[in-house]
């Protein structure tokens, strides 16, 4: 392929809320739920903070880091499943607010937590094409767990944006493969605010079969294997399961370490896998090879293959990395999380 | 130009008035009015009627033919006009009424007050009044108007060392004549400590520093100065009337703790009426929020800029004290119903001066003055009074 | 607010587009028709502040209009941008940091809605200029 990453931008909301606290609630131990999910604390949006906001300062932080002229971007594509209207794209918000509006295409995404890689592959297809020169993708979530459900441990907020060309790219994609099934191991209803899910059946038919599918699928297609990779990440609903995902493949712990941002951030859904690919590409040096393999239930999987050029230390400082985006958090109450979270209606 | 008099005033009392609607309360102080300066319904040649949101309030346009029609005038087809300003309402509607007369258009006009602002409830009032900001510039980011002069309340402090005990004290002293003032909504003394330890609204400002909502109508009849003595004995002249505008938002004032309208108004009152602030004997000031009353006596001379807040806790401004502010309680104890308190200020003018302002009468007052604001300082009107 | 007059207004509160004149240099945010200085010899054109300010004066808000009630307490703020103008905004941040002079900058934020079934307004807020800024 000849696209690839032009720059990114991560936001993370400075609010946090830890397992303890959660677990005081319910009667739940909290080491067993921190040693089952390796999540210590999750982001909480401010109560003016949503899937748009959030894939706004994205957006112009991924604007910034390599002085973007917003006007050559020809799509925005946002992946959530927290688009704030049912009808009306976030995208068009997203748009606007970075100046990229009036000459461009622009669409929402959903597919779980896999909407954002989605939105990158669409990106590349158009670039590839020349259809456009520059695309901006998406992942935003503010995501929802009902209160006393084992998704509340986790459901956390955030976003990242990529922008998608041809020329000045820091990661070039040499490829990517999808794997998609119909598997319906998690869902929300339309007009419903929380998701269901099919609790222990969300693992092996959904996870492990999509992920290591299509990792393995991209691999054989790319004659590479997991020691060709200097890093790893995969999509992060937990600790848990990426590392276990990981072993099944054949990748070290050494090489998903840096991207396994759960632990101190939650699962940002559509944000999940790219806010550990934005965490790699903080630190990562030309040469590196990336591998990234996204989930979203419904159930399919985007694996990608990254390789970094040069151009990732001219652009390193342009924007905040993850790693100051996670720092010095604010750490709340579980009454004003779930004031922030809109679950006590008035 | 003529020289004007007021020949009759007339005042509801002040309050959540429940049993009375919009039209009672302003047939009542019209009545009265009228009652008090000896004038046939037949003589009288025009109305104007201050009133900032009946549109919100009572959801009723066309307040002045309302009032034509309720006050019984409505046969004799005189003019009647409705002028907004925001809180300055009624102190715009008295000076359309000073022009209407000085100019010889009109020989005998009742300019009146009115708002009822209790037939809705609290956040609808609060909507309604933040109408007086700028809705896209302001209210749209969550501005309330005792939020607005927090923010000149915290500037005040930060600049001139302002302290929260004498944002207090107006307050005090205002609920101290209120006692005195029959027609007051708030009757009873406060203590600072009530004040800084009630309910934060918006912060400095606690709700004993913001006047309450209010139910209320006030009306004045005006002649030309040389036949006022046909209808009474103690006309109450008009020395000077005076209006300015500032910006609508705050934020653009060039200095957030003057209202510069205010100190270009009071500059051609004093001009037209010749005198300066020194001559001033007392003064009904536009206390919507107790800042404001530390602010207007700062921009109408009467102390030096930032002095106010220390002038006010030492007494100055007291009955007894070297000039007396707000013997009718102000709008904090008389209370503020916006439309009317413009008008009402007046009413209180030709009490002092007349000798009949009860419990409260100041001694030997030959001058007063009224302030009355719109907003958060966009309009300014001033009145200057003596008999 | 309703659609169409939030809409015109939009970019401005987005972006914090506002006008320079080209005649006399001053920078205008809100936007001005008319340049207050040089009037009908204005010359105004669309102008996009930076978004870098500091707070001139504030109030914590216990007690708003209705469209704002689950939000309070919240800090409204005067700030004054780098390039002159002053403008009315929201300052997110502890309450216990907010003071006179602080450095903030803009931040993109929902402002507001008409009810659970209306649109929603988004704008431009400001926060304490910090570790994440460069």
């Amino acid at each position: 392929m000849k696209s690839g990453i032009v720059s990114y931008g991560a936001y993370i909301p400075r609010y946090r809320i830890k397992i303890e606290e959660i677990a005081k609630v319910w009667g739940d131990n909290p080491n067993s739920i921190i040693d089952g999910l390796m999540v210590y604390e999750k982001s909480v949006p401010d109560m003016d903070e949503d899937t748009i906001t959030i894939a706004v300062e994205a957006a112009r932080n991924a604007v910034n880091r390599a002085n973007v002229n917003p006007e050559k971007i020809g799509a925005v594509f946002t992946g959530s499943e927290s688009h704030p209207y049912a009808v009306k794209p976030t995208s068009t918000i997203v748009a606007e607010a970075i100046g990229a509006t009036p000459n461009l295409t622009a669409a929402d995404f959903e597919f779980a937590c896999k909407a954002g890689t989605a939105a990158i592959q669409a990106c590349a297809g158009m670039v590839e094409s020349d259809m456009i020169e520059l695309g901006l993708a998406i992942g935003s979530d503010v995501s929802q767990g009902a209160p006393g459900d084992a998704l509340e441990y986790t459901a956390a907020a955030g976003g990242v944006a990529y922008i998608i060309g041809k020329e000045n790219i820091l990661a070039k994609i040499e490829s990517t493969y999808s794997f998609t099934t119909d598997t319906p191991d998690f869902w929300r209803r339309e007009g419903k605010p929380y998701p269901e899910h099919g609790g222990r059946f969300t693992g092996e038919p959904g996870y492990f079969k999509h992920v290591t599918s299509a990792a393995s699928g991209l691999m054989e297609r790319l004659g590479t294997k997991p020691s060709d990779y200097k890093y790893a990440v995969f999509h992060q609903p937990n600790g848990k399961f990426p590392t276990r995902v990981a072993k099944m493949l054949g990748f070290s712990g050494e090489q998903i370490k840096p991207g396994l941002v759960v632990s101190r951030l939650g699962n940002t859904y559509s944000g999940s896998c790219m806010m550990g690919l934005a965490a790699i590409l903080d630190i990562a040096k030309a040469g590196d090879r990336i591998f990234m393999t996204a989930f979203g239930s419904g159930a399919g999987s985007d694996a990608f293959s990254f390789s970094v050029t040069d151009r990732i230390d001219e652009i390193r400082n342009g924007a905040p990395s993850v790693e100051e985006l996670l720092a010095n958090p604010t750490y709340i109450n579980y009454a004003t999380y779930a004031k922030h979270k809109g679950k006590i209606k008035l | 130009m003529r020289d004007v008099a007021i020949i009759g005033v007339g005042c509801t009392e002040f309050g959540e008035l429940w049993d009375r609607s919009f039209r009672d309360i302003f047939v009542e102080a019209g009545v009265s009015a009228i009652q008090d300066a000896n004038v046939q319904g037949g003589k009288i040649d025009a109305l104007y009627v201050g009133n900032m949101s009946g549109g919100r309030f009572i959801e009723q346009e066309h307040i002045g033919s309302l009032i034509a029609d309720y006050s019984g005038l409505a046969g004799f087809h005189i003019p009647s006009t409705r002028v907004e300003a925001a809180c300055a309402s009624g102190g715009l509607a008295l000076r359309q009424g000073i022009i209407a007369v000085a100019s010889g258009y009109h020989d005998i006009v009742i300019a009146g007050g009115a708002e009822k602002m209790t037939d809705v409830d609290v956040e609808t009032t609060t909507d309604a009044l933040a109408a007086a900001a700028d809705r896209e510039w302001e209210g749209v980011m969550g501005a309330t108007f005792p939020g607005l002069y927090a923010m000149i309340a915290r500037l005040h402090m930060h600049k001139y060392g302002t302290t929260s005990e004498q944002l207090a004290s107006v307050a005090v002293k205002n609920h101290h004549n209120g006692t005195m003032n029959p027609k007051a909504q708030f009757q009873n003394e406060i203590s600072i400590d009530a004040v800084l330890n009630s309910v934060m609204v918006a912060d400095p400002l606690h709700v004993f520093d913001c006047s309450p909502i209010t139910d209320g109508a006030s009306a004045v009849v005006l002649a030309p100065a040389e036949i006022a003595k046909k209808f009474t004995d103690t006309p109450i002249y008009v020395k000077a009337s005076a209006q300015a505008s500032g910006t609508l938002s705050l934020h653009d004032r060039p200095d957030i703790t003057t209202l510069d309208a205010t100190v270009a108004a009071a500059k051609r009152a004093y001009k037209m009426a010749n005198v300066t602030s020194k001559d001033i004997d007392f003064a009904e000031v536009h206390d919507c929020f107790t800042i404001a009353e530390i602010c207007a006596i700062e921009d109408l001379g009467f102390v030096k800029k930032g002095e106010g807040g220390k002038a006010t806790i030492d007494g100055m401004t007291a009955i007894g004290g070297k000039i007396p502010i707000n013997t009718s309680g102000g709008l904090k104890a008389c209370g503020h119903p916006v439309g009317a308190t413009g008008v009402k200020q007046a009413v209180e003018m030709v009490l002092q001066l007349r000798g009949e302002a009860g419990k409260r009468q100041i001694d030997g007052a030959e001058i007063g003055l009224t302030h009355n604001v719109g907003g958060s300082g966009g309009t300014a009107v001033i009145h200057i009074f003596g008999r | 607010m309703t659609v169409a007059r939030f809409w015109r207004r939009l970019k401005n509160l987005y972006n914090l587009i506002g006008t320079h004149c080209e005649k006399c240099g001053g920078y205008y945010y809100p936007p001005r028709n008319l340049c207050p200085k040089c009037r009908r010899s204005s010359r105004s054109v669309p102008f996009k502040f930076k978004g870098l300010g500091e707070v001139v004066t504030y109030t914590i808000i216990h007690s708003s209009t209705k469209d704002f009630e689950k939000q309070t307490p919240y800090i409204l703020a005067i700030i004054k941008l780098n390039e002159g103008p002053h403008l009315t905004s929201q300052v997110i941040c502890d309450h216990n940091d907010i003071h006179i002079g602080m450095k903030v900058k803009s931040a993109f934020r929902k402002l507001g809605e008409e009810s659970d079934k209306g649109m929603l307004y988004y704008g431009t807020k400001f926060v304490p200029m910090g570790s994440r800024d460069k």
